[in-house]
């Protein structure tokens, strides 16, 4: 895909005063950032803090209370249908014994551009197997996802967003259960994709990596407590305000 | 008697003939289905959409309409309207579909008891495909035909959507209108299963095929294969079963399947329970008194398994949305 001038100046996540509810638990309120093209981004936060809210907002999987999100300018509904956004899920929200094969998985990355049956032409095939190559797992592309490694199986993922051609890659915690060597071999794969011109949207309570990884980090504890260059944003102070408050009181909290 | 007259014999009348072609349909039909409920968790669902087609059934024949109209609207308005109730209450998913599939089953027997000479609950309950007309036959092939034929076309959507849910909305499929269409497709399987086996057990049909198929593949298209080839094989062996032994059609079809899955369930390789404990047995020998060199050797040699052990759909079966681990 060839990006247009405006796709490339675009932020393309714009978030705008965004507050959800569940039932009376306010999970987000009063969220507004914005992220340029191009930016590998650390959204970091304790379990609770709303992280998988925010992603499932970005997705348009929950109706906002108050505020608002648009994708690349566009209403979200609108960049799902142009195959603009590609969601990796967490490790145990993936059924590991579906029998599905790595390519079968990857696949269904470019189904979106397929016609009604989803059956593939012969440029569709090739797509998946660029993309299989990209993240090195050409060679067990029969494999039932199930008997992959750590490692192997978040690649999987990352190889159905390669597929699909996203512009904006949306990992709910990529690097749990996942060893150091695979996470180096992941990590270089998602700056590549930066290199792009991607954005990486990564969720993740693993303070350790996320400067090595990212260009910009976001600290959520309900609300954006900070967000800029990793090494601003992780200050002790910060930590402090997102992580010390795991134990809050609901009052706190609403 | 020779093979040939014994497979034979039975087809001489033309009610075998119509039980054979009325059960192989709903068989085969179903056995595609259940590959889908049974990844997706929506086994309990195919039950209770059996059961609450009833009303539906009873008030057709009272009415004089074709029993498949009042079936399949009964059993899209169960889906229905455990969908709404779900989406309304806080309430599990298996617990509003038990408190509306009772209700709806109860009201059934209600209208059936209150009409007592006009309708053979037992025919309802436990099928009656001997007792078949060839009207009845044709509405089960055409409706068996249909629901295959779309199943069919939307196989690729249909397993995405039971493997995962959040891709497929994030690229634009509404996996709404996709669920209720398979949902919908479960109603008019049950409506062609109906004739076959009856109510009660025309859940087997939706669930056991696949289940089998399941434990002999890790891979879809093969068990869309394997499930319709064993479900094949244990209809004709259960309406010869039926002939011969004296029993109930839908009973010994539902036997015949249920004998598959068990025979698969002790010798598919690598996971019959016959291989496990085999492999158990021989680890046990070299585990005691060997090196540890030589019982590793035996753990490499257990089946290729998860290295994370296999876990259970969590998800909901109706919204089947992502679950919020981080509210």
């Amino acid at each position: 895909m060839t990006l247009t001038d405006t796709q490339r100046t675009t932020p393309v996540i714009e978030v705008d005063r965004l507050g959800v509810t569940y039932g009376q638990v306010r999970a987000l309120q009063d969220v507004s950032l914005s992220l340029a093209p191009g930016r590998i981004c650390a959204l970091i936060g304790v379990n609770g803090s709303g992280k998988s809210t925010l992603f499932k907002a970005l997705m348009g999987l929950v109706a906002p209370d108050t505020g608002g999100v648009s994708l690349f300018g566009l209403p979200i509904a609108d960049a799902r249908r142009r195959q603009l956004v590609a969601y990796m899920p967490q490790t145990e929200d993936v059924d590991w014994t579906f029998p599905v094969s790595v390519a079968d998985v990857v696949t269904m990355g470019i189904y979106g551009r397929l016609g009604p049956t989803r059956r593939l032409r012969e440029a569709d095939r090739t797509a998946v197997d660029v993309a299989l190559d990209r993240v090195g797992l050409a060679e067990l592309r029969r494999r039932q996802i199930g008997q992959l490694s750590g490692g192997q199986r978040k690649r999987v993922f990352i190889a159905r967003s390669i597929a699909q051609d996203a512009r904006l890659l949306l990992l709910d915690e990529p690097f749990a259960g996942v060893d150091r060597t695979s996470e180096r071999t992941m990590v270089s794969l998602l700056k590549t994709l930066r290199d792009e011109g991607r954005s990486v949207l990564v969720s993740t309570h693993d303070l350790a990596g996320a400067p090595a990884l990212s260009d910009e980090a976001i600290l959520l504890h309900g609300s954006v407590l900070a967000h800029g260059r990793p090494a601003e944003v992780l200050t002790p102070d910060n930590l402090a305000r997102a992580f010390g408050q795991a134990a809050t009181t609901p009052e706190d909290e609403a | 008697m020779d093979v040939l007259a014994f497979l034979l014999e039975p087809l001489q009348y033309g009610f075998l003939t119509r039980a054979l072609a009325v059960t192989l349909a709903a068989a085969v039909v179903a056995a595609v289905l259940s590959c889908w409920l049974i990844l997706m968790g929506f086994s309990l669902m195919g039950d209770a959409v059996s059961h609450a087609v009833l009303p539906g059934v009873a008030l057709a024949y009272i009415v004089g309409i074709p029993f498949s109209i009042g079936a399949f609207v009964f059993g899209a308005g169960a889906v229905a309207l455990i969908g709404i109730v779900r989406s309304t209450t806080r309430l599990k998913a298996d617990t509003v579909i038990g408190v509306v599939f009772t209700a709806l089953f109860a009201s059934g027997l209600a209208i059936v008891s209150a009409t007592p000479s006009q309708i053979d609950l037992m025919h309802i309950l436990f099928g009656n495909v001997l007792g078949v007309s060839a009207g009845e036959v044709w509405q089960v092939l055409v409706l068996g035909a249909v629901t295959l034929v779309v199943l069919l076309l939307k196989r690729r959507d249909l397993t995405l959507l039971a493997f995962d849910r959040t891709h497929a909305h994030v690229i634009g499929i509404n996996t709404r209108r996709l669920s209720a269409l398979l949902l919908g497709l479960l109603a008019l399987t049950v409506v062609v299963g109906l004739q076959a086996v009856g109510i009660i057990l025309v859940v087997a049909m939706l669930v056991t095929p696949g289940a089998t198929a399941f434990l002999l593949t890790r891979s879809f298209d093969r068990m869309l294969v394997l499930s319709v080839s064993l479900t094949v094989v244990a209809s004709v062996a259960g309406i010869y079963a039926s002939y011969y032994l004296d029993i109930s059609t839908g009973a010994a079809v539902v036997l015949c399947q249920a004998l598959v899955f068990t025979v698969v369930y002790l010798v598919a390789r690598p996971d019959g329970l016959l291989w496990q404990l085999g492999r158990r047995r021989r680890s046990g020998r070299t585990g005691r008194g060997s090196s540890p060199a030589r019982s590793g050797g035996a753990v490499e040699a257990a089946p290729p398994g998860d290295p994370l052990p296999g876990r259970a759909r969590t998800g909901d079966p109706l919204t089947g949305t992502a679950r919020s681990s981080d509210a």
